[in-house]
């Protein structure tokens, strides 16, 4: 599939592609920083990558080019999965993809802001995750992870200047229209970062005509902890608690697609009934991902009943989790090349009856909801946005398919087994928040549907994997034989060795496609884990998508687009 | 009123106090008892309403303060409230900020005045009653951009400017949907309007004819606006404007403002009844010995229809709300004031 894409590409560019290789399926090549856009602008109007997934940045100190810039992109069309890299020394600057992809302006940012690579073009660059006042940049490797920096100041988002010319905008619009001919001066007001709506801290500085919302600017970065320095400073392991707190709505799916990535590098294939097993609670913690954030939307809409009818479901789903996993949002259940343990003896019983309550409740509130003229008023035609553009902002999971495009990881390249489901893809039609509402009501009754399958038939058989260099020896091992306790030692003090090489495992999370793009140098330690957290580039068109809105309307998008502070920020 | 101050009179022997002094007894005494059941009411409702809410949301609400199913907990709330700090914002209008409460507070308690509980059993039985009504309510307006102003606060300025907004626009309705009783009733006196429903439930206003019923449906809505209720609480909108006109109050000038909301909860529903549901007329034979009771359990009853609603529905929009108000409501109350004239003309003999 890539080999021919490769060969299309070396014949289209000869030299300019200067490397290419096949990893895991995924098409790469090496370009030279000058050719790039060139490259870029040619996968995405010839080889149809209309989704840029990801820019992740890579530090290799000790090389010439110190830099390695990856972009990652998808073909939906052609199912095409490229990496296109760019090496660059220190100073160097990579011509920005924003003309190409709307996304590409907050992952460069990201890169700039994390690495220090300037991109050439870019509109407004800028860090992004930390604090304007940050000196350095925290992912390179000559960055101590313990060196704290204390930074305090607000930064304003628009500058005095900005202000004035977005007046003296509206009031020609005022004036055009109202003869009454009163100034209107524009009322900047912060939504966030400590606002009921927000879920999190995001803030969103918008200049107000009245209730309208004539510009926007988001700010994010105040939950960033650096999750990416922290998985590299632990062993590939360790890094399984900190995948909790990314969507820590749906800590489940994103264990279970961490693990899942570091198989991908490993090259080890789990069992059958860890598949399975993988599958049951990716599903629920879709559901209670879904259950959240249509509670939350929902309640800022001012319809609170059906938050207690949706969260009653998810406190059942919490209660499974608090068996299986020992704690109800931090579950930790995942390991690499299994799971932490087996079902516990009634687990199925218990997700049955359960998701009976969750058609109950679906019933229950789209009765409610669903064609309530209040509620169609409020959502239908709000917050609407092309398939197109979604694409070019980097859209994917349920706002995605809410534009009419059936883009689901588990179908587009299915792991753990999902080819063996059958389950629907509900799309909407015109990309509004009613569509990003009623697609996640439906996708809760693609997921029952799933789970339902999987505990049907769920496979006897071991749940890890047989493999010494993987998995902890069972404890009578350990106590018992000095083979066994020099195996528990060595994978605790020193991790699993992951062969070198990169791989992008990817999945289906709550709110879109979750990845996780891992750089190993064959050491117990990840070189590089670059997240690619569904929301972030959502979160980025939040702007765009509320200007000229109603600050009601405001409230209402950013709960149907499920921003999650955790992962958009790490 | 006026047996009130007989009472006071005849317990300190006749000619003892000066007429001017026994009206003003009579005034205070009447005020203190209002100002104790409206007090009294705002409480239990608080009360009802989250027991009701609980109920609608399957759960339980308040359950230990009190023993039996939380009835104690607005009691205890009251008291945990009348211990918090006492803040106002650095740089609030500090004369303004603490007045505004008040205001809200005394608008709402003035129009209580005027309300018919039963035969007699009104403190001032005004010739104007229903037109006193609707303007002391209004001070309710100027209270709520009071603390929005005051508080310096963008949130509090934008609730208050909702608040004022949808109050002003939703008395229009309001007071359009009552002026066909008027014309039936021949009189702003609320007795007289609650007198003329006796007779038989066919003859409460409400039922008098269908223009008067969407008239009743339409006072009904624009009073959950009036008090800015779900989907009408804009001014509140505790998920866009933090919580609107009173964002930066607490303890006990907070409580204030929560009083006065469930006092004109109850107040609008009063007025409900005694304008269209009858006052305290029933048609069932031998209750005729408490007609208060009657009267407070159908005002009972609409409080209860609000608070049913309020966890029901979802908000409308700023702009939806102007829109309901002035091209669907007003249009309406419009036609049926047209029409319930109309029906007057062609079926009601005048005496």
């Amino acid at each position: 599939m890539s080999r021919k894409l490769l060969e299309r590409l070396q014949q289209e560019f000869g030299t300019a592609i200067l490397r290419t290789a096949d990893q895991h399926g995924d098409a790469v090549i090496w370009v030279a920083p000058k050719d790039a856009t060139v490259v870029l602008r040619h996968l995405r109007d010839r080889e149809q990558c209309e989704l840029l997934l990801d820019v992740a940045g890579v530090d290799y100190p000790e090389r010439a080019k110190r830099f390695e810039v990856n972009y990652l992109l998808r073909s939906l069309a052609r199912a095409h999965r490229v990496r296109v890299k760019i090496d660059v020394a220190e100073g160097e600057a990579v011509e920005s993809a924003t003309p190409l992809w709307r996304c590409a302006d907050w992952h460069e940012r990201e890169v700039f802001d994390l690495l220090g690579v300037p991109f050439r073009g870019h509109p407004d660059l800028r860090r992004i995750l930390c604090h304007h006042e940050f000196e350095g940049h925290a992912l390179r490797k000559d960055y101590p992870i313990e060196q704290g920096q204390p930074c305090v100041s607000t930064e304003k988002l628009f500058g005095d200047h900005e202000i004035e010319q977005a007046s003296r905008r509206s009031e020609g619009v005022a004036a055009a229209g109202d003869e009454s001919g009163l100034p209107s001066d524009l009322l900047t007001v912060n939504i966030g970062p400590s606002h009921p709506a927000t879920h999190g801290a995001l803030r969103v500085e918008v200049l107000l005509d009245g209730e309208t919302v004539v510009r926007a600017r988001s700010e994010i970065g105040y939950l960033h902890r650096c999750f990416e320095k922290e998985a590299e400073d632990h062993t590939w392991h360790e890094v399984m608690p900190y995948t909790d707190r990314l969507n820590y709505c749906s800590a489940l799916l994103n264990n279970a697609i961490w693990a899942h990535s570091v198989e991908k590098l490993l090259g080890v294939q789990i069992t059958p009934r860890c598949r399975a097993i993988r599958v049951i609670v990716s599903e629920l913690a879709r559901l209670t991902d879904h259950l959240v954030c249509l509670a939350a939307n929902l309640v800022d809409i001012g319809a609170l009943t059906n938050y207690w009818y949706l969260y009653n479901v998810r406190e059942g789903i919490y209660q499974i989790f608090d068996k299986l996993c020992g704690s109800r949002l931090t579950t930790n259940y995942a390991r690499i090349g299994g799971m932490s343990h087996d079902l516990y003896p009634g687990f199925a019983e218990e997700t049955l009856f359960h998701l009976g309550r969750l058609d109950e409740a679906i019933r229950d509130v789209t009765g409610l909801v669903a064609r309530n003229r209040i509620f169609l008023d409020r959502t239908v035609g709000v917050g609407a946005i092309s398939r197109e553009e979604a694409l070019s902002w980097g859209y994917t999971g349920p706002c995605l398919r809410a534009t009419g495009l059936a883009y689901d990881v588990r179908r587009f390249a299915p792991y753990f087994g999902y080819e063996e489901y059958d389950f629907d893809i509900p799309v909407g039609e015109h990309g509004d928040t009613y569509d990003r509402i009623m697609v996640r009501f439906e996708e809760m009754k693609q997921s029952a549907r799933i789970i339902r399958q999987a505990l049907r038939k769920l496979p006897e058989g071991p749940v890890n994997i047989d493999d010494p260099r993987v998995i902890l020896p069972p404890k009578e091992s350990v106590y018992g034989s000095i083979e066994g306790m020099m195996n528990q030692f060595k994978l605790i003090y020193e991790g699993i060795q992951v062969p070198a090489g990169e791989a992008y495992g990817f999945g289906e999370g709550g709110n879109g496609e979750l990845g996780f793009f891992c750089v190993s140098n064959g050491t117990g330690r990840p070189w590089r884990v670059k997240v690619r957290p569904p929301c972030f580039p959502i979160f980025s068109s939040y702007s765009r998508l509320i200007e000229g809105g109603m600050i009601p309307d405001a409230i209402a998008i950013l709960g149907s687009l499920n921003i999650i502070a955790g992962e958009l920020d790490r | 009123m006026e047996q009130v101050t007989a009472l006071f009179a005849r317990i300190a022997g006749a000619g003892t106090l000066s007429p001017q002094l026994l009206l003003w007894l009579g005034a205070l005494t009447m005020a203190l008892i209002m100002a104790l059941v409206m007090a009294a009411c705002a409480i239990v409702f608080t009360w009802a309403e989250r027991k009701v809410a609980g109920f609608i949301q399957s759960r339980y609400g308040p359950m230990r303060v009190g023993r039996w199913h939380g009835i104690a907990q607005p009691i205890a709330d009251m008291l945990k409230i009348l211990q918090k700090e006492d803040i106002i914002p650095a740089d609030a209008d500090r004369k303004f900020f603490i007045l505004a409460p008040f205001v809200l507070f005394i608008g709402s308690l003035m129009a209580w005045a005027a309300i018919p509980f039963a035969p007699g059993f009104v403190a001032a039985d005004l010739d104007m009653g229903l037109l006193y009504i609707f303007a002391a309510s209004s001070l309710v307006t100027i209270g709520i951009l009071m603390s929005g102003w005051a508080s310096n606060n963008k949130w509090s300025l934008y609730g208050a400017a909702r608040g004022a907004a949808q109050i002003v626009s939703y008395e229009i309705p309001l007071a359009l949907a009552v002026v066909p009783v008027v014309l039936y009733a021949g009189s702003l006196n609320m007795t007289d309007i609650v007198v003329a429903q006796q007779g038989g439930i066919w003859k409460w206003f409400a039922l008098r004819n269908p223009f008067l019923f969407v008239s009743f449906l339409i006072y009904f809505l624009a009073s959950i606006a009036e008090v800015n209720r779900t989907p009408f609480d804009l001014p509140e909108t505790e998920s866009e404007l933090v919580a609107g006109y009173h964002t930066e109050y607490s303890g006990m000038r907070f409580a204030f403002f929560f009083l006065a909301e469930y006092a004109n909860l109850f107040l609008v529903s009063c007025i409900a009844t005694a304008v269209f549901l009858g006052g305290w007329g029933h048609p069932v034979p031998g209750l005729n010995f408490a007609p208060a009771l009657v009267f407070l359990a159908k005002a009972v009853l609409l409080v209860l229809a609000q608070i049913w609603i309020r966890w029901t529905l979802p908000r409308l929009r700023v702009d939806q709300l102007m829109h309901v108000c002035w091209k669907v409501m007003i249009p309406l109350a419009l036609v049926c004031l047209a029409g319930s004239g109309v029906w007057m003309l062609a079926f009601v003999r005048f005496a």
